[in-house]
Formats: C-alpha cells, structure tokens, sequence
C-alpha cells in the first residue's frame, strides 16, 4: 500500500501552536496539575505527549508523569490486520489509580484505538477521568468518543489518509493529506 | 512483518527474520507479565488444546500461563486420564478434538514426527512443545531471547552444549536457532551420547569438556536423562559426573563473563553443581520467565495466520 501526499495541511509552527494550546486548555479544565498524568499511544502519541509534558513544565514549572502505551494486543480488528512490527512495550512508571489520565493520540477517527487505549488503562488501575487530547480530528467515527481537546479538525474522505509526522520519529514535523492507493 | 506458516513444529524451518520477531514480539509480553493484572484480551474467545502425551511440568505450565496471559481458554488432554489409554488412536482423539473446534493445539509427544503428522491433518495451529529426540522449537526460541538479553546479541558468541546430545530435542532445537542467528556451536559429550554424522550440522565436536569450555560464552547445560542409564551409555552416575559435570572449578574454563543456562529439571549434583545453578553466571530462572514469554508471542503470532490467504 502506498500513498501519494495532496496537501500538507499542518506545518512545524502549526503543530507547535495547537500543542501550546492545548497544554494550556488542560491545565485551564483541570485547574493545574494535581494527580495530573500524560499517556501517549504509541508511536506518534507518545512523542506528542512527551512534548505536551515539556510544555506543560514550562508553565507550571512542574514536572507531569508521561506514559506510553503499546495498544496492538487490546486491538479488536487482530483477525484481519497483520502488523507491520512487532507490538512494543507498554510503559506506564506510575499507578493509573485516582489519577486523571490525559491520553495523546496523534489522529482521531473511528475512534477503534482510543476504546483500546482507554480498555488497557482500566486493565492497570482506575483513574478518576479519562481525558483523550489529539492532534487531528478527522471525523468518521464509529464509536462514541470524542476528543476533549484538539489541535485541528480535518474533515477528510474515508479514501484519504491523514498522516502525522514528528520530527523524532519521521525526521520532520508535519501533517499531510495523501490518497491512499490500494 | 507477515507470518506465513499455520504451525511451529521446528526452528530448522523458520528464517533468522522470522526468529527475530518472534524474539521482539516477546520482548514486549515480558511486560504484561510484570503487570498487576497480567492479562491482555489478545487471544479471547480462541480455545488452545495442551495436548501433552510425555510428562512435563515446565513447558505445559507455562504454555498455560502463556494462553491464559492472552485470554484464551485452555483445554488439558494429557494420556493418563484421556482415551488414548482406552486404545483410542491419536488420529482419532485429533478429530475428535477439532470437531469441537479448537484453534490452536499445542503437542507434546514421545515420538518424532507427531506435531507435523498432526499438523498436516488439521486445520488447527499446530505447536510442537518437543517431540521424541528431534525438536523442541519453544525451548530453543526461549533461550535465543536469554542469551539475546543477557548479551545484548546472539552474533558472534560461542555456545557450548553439553551432555546427552543424541536424546536432545532441546540441543536439537538451539543448534538449528543459534546458527541461523550467527553463533558458533560446539557439543561436548561422551562418544556413546554424541549422534553420528552432527558435524554435518556445522557444530564443532568434544569430547573433552575443559577444551570444549575454553573462551565459550555461553555453556549450556543439557539434562542427563537418568532413565536411558539402563542402556549402558554410560558406566556410572558417578563418572559421567566427573568427567562432564560442570562445576564452578570448570566454568574459569570459559570467558570471564560467559553466562550458565539449563532447560531444567536439573539433576543437581550430577551435570550440574549447585554451585554453578545458583551461582552468578547462572541464568536458569530467566529462561523460565522468558519462557511464558516467548510462548505468549508464538500463540499470538500464530492466530493471526488464518486470515492471511483472504488478505493477500
């Protein structure tokens, strides 16, 4: 499967002002930072919630516990879809329980992996709320979830592919519109 | 990362990709088993069969734990209590177990050959949990993903197997995975437990083990199997103990930092001195841990084969 890119919708500056935005609009929601903890879905999630976490310490000046989680084995579509890696590690360095979980993702769509994300955090304790921030809302849900906060709405075709880049992982921060070609 | 085959029977089959992700793939399940609540809804609703025919502790409890770490439901069929002693053959208890449609069977059996014979008449997974003297493929991986972990790579070392090696699945099984990884395998043992012809394998033959330990790695300790003493392959306990039991005074044979491994169960005191087993080279309980681990990334790579054809 490969795809052809149509249209870079975000560029570097524009991600770092939605991330900038959204750091702020949590710690408005939820009046600072007590019992407040960023997990991020692996892979882009966990890089976003990383630079949430740096942005969040520069306005409090305190440090916000950062997450990871690993979703393949939670996945409800593991009959028909063959990862193209090995599943990596969860990494969650703290107790879930009586905490208010921020989960990062990097494109919200149907909605499949936030309930699996929210399903393994349960599996680890029970937070007090569950909060979901993304970088891109791309519509097309087909489950009830939505994104408390969001870095850009993009509505999208169901042909198209929205593609985070972040600079640690693809060497280059932006999001792209591409045709998918299958 | 795509897995073509329906069954484990052997790492003979298996290409050095395959083996590294089945490694990377457990590398990450040894979290879920580090978890309050050790359990991921992986395999639901998948039922696997433990159908073990030979005695076995360690392998069937942890390719138990394995299924159940991955949510599936466990069926145990072992020989004393199922109807093979009413003189049902094995065939027959296969077809009776796939007409309740299991998804995955996990084999342990006396005689060479059963998983693949077994393998060939289902529509199931098949997984060889060892199988007469020829492989034992989860014993192998599971020691692969140790010595991986403990140096940091497989290429390049020295491995030295030692003991009955003509009766060893398990040698059988890590010859073939530490070769196609890129190790150096050596086998020591007396000439009555050495099979003909293993050089033919590209391993390096001794009979002598101080020369056989000298700037190995890792030594690997094979399990004197005590019940075939009665064929006479070798005089004495006593002797076989001397002369190839391996003791901390024999271990400054081999590398400064080489680490010790045992598949169990050990017979402390004859091929193995406790104070090797318990010592700081030894990295027997860490295969034991790796084990669950490397059975839960076979159980969950291999489900997800079915669909394979209608994708493709």
């Amino acid at each position: 499967m490969t795809s052809k890119v149509k249209a870079v919708v975000m560029e570097a500056k524009d991600i770092e002002r939605a991330l900038t935005r959204i750091a702020h609009e949590i710690l408005e929601r939820n009046k600072g930072i007590k019992d407040l903890v960023l997990i991020g879905i692996k892979s882009r999630g966990e890089v976003l919630a990383e630079r949430l976490a740096v942005k969040i310490k520069s306005i409090e000046g305190t440090e916000v516990p950062c997450g990871a989680l690993d979703i393949t084995f939670y996945r409800d579509d593991t009959d028909t879809h063959q990862p193209d890696k090995a599943p990596e590690q969860t990494e969650l360095p703290f107790d879930v329980t009586g905490k208010k979980v921020i989960l990062v993702d990097d494109v919200l769509y149907t909605g499949r992996s936030a309930r699996a994300a929210i399903d393994e955090i349960i599996d680890f304790g029970r937070p007090t709320a569950i909060q979901l921030a993304v970088l891109v809302d791309r519509g097309h849900r087909e489950f009830p979830i939505h994104a408390d906060y969001v870095g850009k709405n993009i509505p999208s075709s169901a042909k198209e592919e929205v593609l985070v880049r972040v600079k640690e992982r693809d060497g280059k921060d932006e999001v792209v519109i591409a045709e998918s070609e299958k | 990362m795509t897995w073509k085959s329906k069954d484990l029977l052997t790492l003979e089959e298996l290409s050095a990709s395959e083996i590294q992700t089945i490694l990377d793939t457990a590398s990450s399940f040894k979290e879920v088993s580090t978890r309050s609540v050790k359990k991921v809804p992986a395999l639901r609703g998948r039922t696997v069969v433990l159908f073990f025919q030979e005695p076995s502790t360690r392998t069937r409890v942890s390719f138990e734990l394995a299924a159940k770490r991955l949510s599936a439901d466990i069926l145990n069929v072992q020989t004393a209590s199922s109807s093979l002693v009413k003189g049902e053959t094995l065939i027959d208890t296969l077809k009776t177990l796939e007409s309740m449609t299991i998804d995955a069977l996990v084999v342990r059996h006396k005689c060479s050959g059963v998983p693949l014979m077994l393998a060939n008449m289902t529509n199931a997974t098949v997984i060889n949990a060892g199988d007469g003297f020829h492989e034992h493929p989860t014993q192998g991986l599971l020691d692969l993903l140790t010595i991986r972990e403990q140096k940091g790579k497989i290429e390049g070392l020295t491995v030295t197997i030692i003991g009955d090696i003509t009766h060893s699945r398990v040698a059988r099984s890590n010859i073939h995975g530490l070769q196609k990884m890129g190790a150096k395998v050596r086998v020591c043992a007396p000439t009555t437990l050495m099979p003909m012809g293993i050089e033919k394998m590209g391993v390096e033959v001794y009979h002598d083990l101080d020369k056989a330990l000298k700037d190995t790695d890792v030594v690997y300790v094979l399990r004197l199997q005590l019940e075939r003493q009665k064929k006479n392959l070798f005089p004495t306990i006593r002797e076989y103990s001397i002369l190839y039991g391996v003791t901390n005074e024999r271990l400054k044979r081999a590398k400064k930092d080489a680490i010790v491994m045992h598949p169990g169960p050990m017979n402390r005191g004859v091929e193995i001195s406790s104070g090797v087993a318990d010592g700081p080279a030894s990295v027997i309980d860490e295969q034991v841990t790796n084990g669950v681990a490397v059975r839960m990334a076979v159980l969950y790579l291999l489900k997800g084969e079915k669909t394979q054809g209608e994708n493709a």
